[in-house]
């Protein structure tokens, strides 16, 4: 993070959630409007006082259902993707409780497997290539062009912003068959370069917005201070801004990583089924209709594609939210 | 391709990129003056605005212009539009999308916000956060697998796996078959659509209640209102613009949702929508005509619900 103070490096979530919403209220593509009045309460400061029927115990009843709606259906798999394919399909996971002697590694030991027919590591492996170009270079080119959009004055900078800034409501569906026949033309169909340049697209609009958001919030004197010492446009990109605002890139660049990490569409698209090239949300999905009730093999590899992004989640949840807060949906 | 092939060409590809373009910076820093300004600026915005024209903007006209060509003969006309507002099959779709973006932003956010509220400032509301939010993080590819096991259905004389199933089993209603069950397959599909929005919600709704300011709530503590007056009149006042960010949001999501039903139905018993049918009609129908009007059509339905957020944001400030 640099030698600047971040300003969500708060340990509480409650402080850190309420900086996110100020970025978010800043940031926001469609625009947030305003965060109503200046006073933030403490997370502590009116706790006495915040008696209300939310702390009723039909409160926390309301609390303890949705938690459970919200985490049953999940663990219902997990649990399944320890089970033995004959005890999958015969008795429902919650009975395996009783019987804990029953769980087995096979599900996962035939997705690791190369050359099992459950195998998923060569689409794990297509995922991984995948995504990092996809999350580098949107990020490289969207930082640029927001340096020149906040920083360098040029003929018709203001309303090429605001044009880039509106395409974010285009959905992506309008550009996907042109760009297959573009592709197609060009030679590289069905290769990882469809991928990852398509992605860059895609992405380009709202991260320009993004990063110019936060390249803006750097002090003007700062910028001309530099200038005065005589270093160039390039140079004060790159030794100077980069580092400033690295947790803006951060938090763009992990929500990048796990749009294109999840993503079914562009993929099945550009790249179709092949474990030459296809990611693992493709594979899974063409499982999901080819072997429905193949449930060893659809848990194990459904929680091989979800720990990346879950790691991701729970190691850099600060980023994430603030990627998410900041940049809304996608798509 | 083996995977160290892979790796290779991801590194190689990364590399090029990256030399490329600073390669072009560098070219770019040795002018000086007003020209160099210029070229600089150029070196900076160029690449970003190549990209965004020749793989989004040209593609779009390309798309809405396509919309107009007959699939058979190739003619220019409204057919597929015709064919997109008349044709029985396609009028479900409509009527499934419109479902889809009226419920699942109004459940997503009414859930998200109740549940803000009631682990407000309780000790575990990081936990309890972390739960519901956490489906936001898995791809919709995962979250459809999980609720695919959630109402996955054995004939009545076997266990049931499923645990919905179960349930019913258990209280004595005959199993069924949730995913074949039109017309409310549709619903059970907006049920993972909210799952996973939720989450998003909660978390907007959630740091907006914490920003109301204390003293707005202790006056109204003086005032001798009871929770539900204050929520009504305070609360829900000072989160509205928050409220329709999420609306809005997730509503635009929501159109452009594909992975669910595809993954779950793949389209199949009249439970498609747009985003789904514009996929289906060019790589399984082979009708590219058709498929470029679906894609038109779900831009324009964007432009509603940005207009809404314009207007109440206008409203607002």
């Amino acid at each position: 993070m640099g030698t600047i103070p971040n300003p969500v490096d708060g340990e509480d979530i409650h402080e850190e959630v309420r900086e996110e919403t100020r970025v978010g209220d800043k940031t926001s593509a469609t625009g947030t409007g305003k965060t109503p009045g200046k006073k933030r309460r403490t997370a502590s400061g009116s706790a006495s006082q915040a008696k209300n029927f939310l702390s009723s115990p039909g409160a926390s009843l309301v609390a303890i259902v949705i938690a459970a709606l919200w985490t049953l259906p999940t663990i219902g798999l997990l649990v399944t993707s320890f089970r033995e394919q004959r005890d999958i399909n015969n008795t429902g996971w919650w009975t395996s409780f009783t019987n804990p002697g029953s769980y087995t590694l096979e599900n996962y030991q035939a997705a690791l497997r190369p050359g099992d027919s459950a195998s998923m590591v060569d689409y794990f492996v297509n995922s991984i290539v995948i995504v990092l170009p996809a999350v580098l270079l949107p990020l490289l080119l969207a930082s640029l062009a927001a340096y020149a959009f906040a920083w360098i004055d040029f003929p018709g900078r203001n309303w090429l912003f605001v044009a880039v800034f509106a395409l974010q409501i285009v959905p992506l569906q309008v550009a996907l068959v042109p760009l297959l026949r573009l592709y197609t033309d060009a030679g590289v169909e069905g290769t990882y370069w469809t991928v990852w340049i398509s992605h860059t697209i895609f992405a380009l609009p709202l991260a320009v917005f993004l990063i110019h958001n936060f390249m803006k919030e750097i002090p003007a004197s700062l910028m001309e201070a530099a200038r005065v010492d005589g270093a160039g446009h390039v140079r004060i990109f790159f030794q100077l801004l980069m580092p400033l605002i690295g947790p803006a890139l951060a938090s763009f660049g992990i929500f990048q990583f796990l749009w294109v990490w999840n993503d079914l569409l562009v993929s099945l698209v550009f790249l179709g089924g092949t474990p030459d090239v296809a990611p693992i949300t493709v594979r899974i999905a063409e499982l999901s209709g080819s072997r429905g009730s193949a449930w060893h093999v659809l848990s194990a590899g459904a929680f091989i594609s979800m720990i990346v992004p879950v790691a991701v989640f729970l190691g850099l949840q600060r980023y994430f939210v603030r990627g998410l807060l900041a940049g809304g949906l996608k798509g | 391709m083996s995977t160290p092939e892979k790796l290779g060409l991801m590194l190689f590809a990364i590399a090029i990129f990256a030399v490329v373009f600073i390669g072009i910076l560098l070219l770019a820093a040795r002018f000086s003056g007003r020209t160099g300004e210029r070229i600089q600026a150029a070196s900076f915005v160029l690449p970003t605005l190549l990209f965004i024209l020749v793989g989004l903007i040209y593609p779009a006209l390309l798309t809405i212009r396509d919309s107009f060509k007959e699939d058979a003969g190739g003619g220019f006309g409204l057919a597929n539009y015709v064919d997109i507002f008349t044709q029985e099959q396609n009028l479900i779709v409509l009527r499934n999308t419109a479902l889809w973006v009226i419920l699942v932003p109004v459940l997503a956010t009414g859930i998200g916000l109740l549940y803000a509220l009631v682990v407000d400032r309780t000790p575990w509301e990081k936990v309890a956060k972390a739960l519901v939010f956490l489906p936001m993080a898995i791809s919709m590819v995962g979250a459809s697998i999980i609720w695919k096991f959630v109402y996955e259905y054995k004939p009545s004389f076997r266990d049931q796996i499923g645990v919905l199933n179960a349930v019913l089993k258990t209280v004595g209603i005959e199993p069924k078959q949730f995913l074949l069950d039109v017309p409310m397959n549709t619903f059970y599909l907006i049920i993972v659509m909210v799952w996973i929005q939720a989450g998003f919600a909660m978390t907007i709704l959630s740091a907006a209640i914490k920003a109301i300011p204390d003293d707005i709530i202790e006056a109204s503590q003086l005032d001798g209102v009871n929770p539900v007056q204050r929520f009504r009149y305070v609360t829900m006042p000072a989160i509205r613009p928050a409220v329709v960010v999420v609306l809005t949001t997730i509503g635009i999501g929501t159109l452009k949702v594909f992975d669910i039903v595809r993954t779950m139905t793949g389209g199949q018993y009249e439970t498609s929508i747009i985003a789904n049918e514009f996929y289906d009609a060019f790589f399984r129908y082979n009708r590219p005509g058709l498929a470029a009007a679906f894609a038109v059509l779900l831009f324009l339905l964007v432009i509603p619900i940005v207009t809404y957020n314009v207007i109440q944001m206008r409203k607002d400030a």
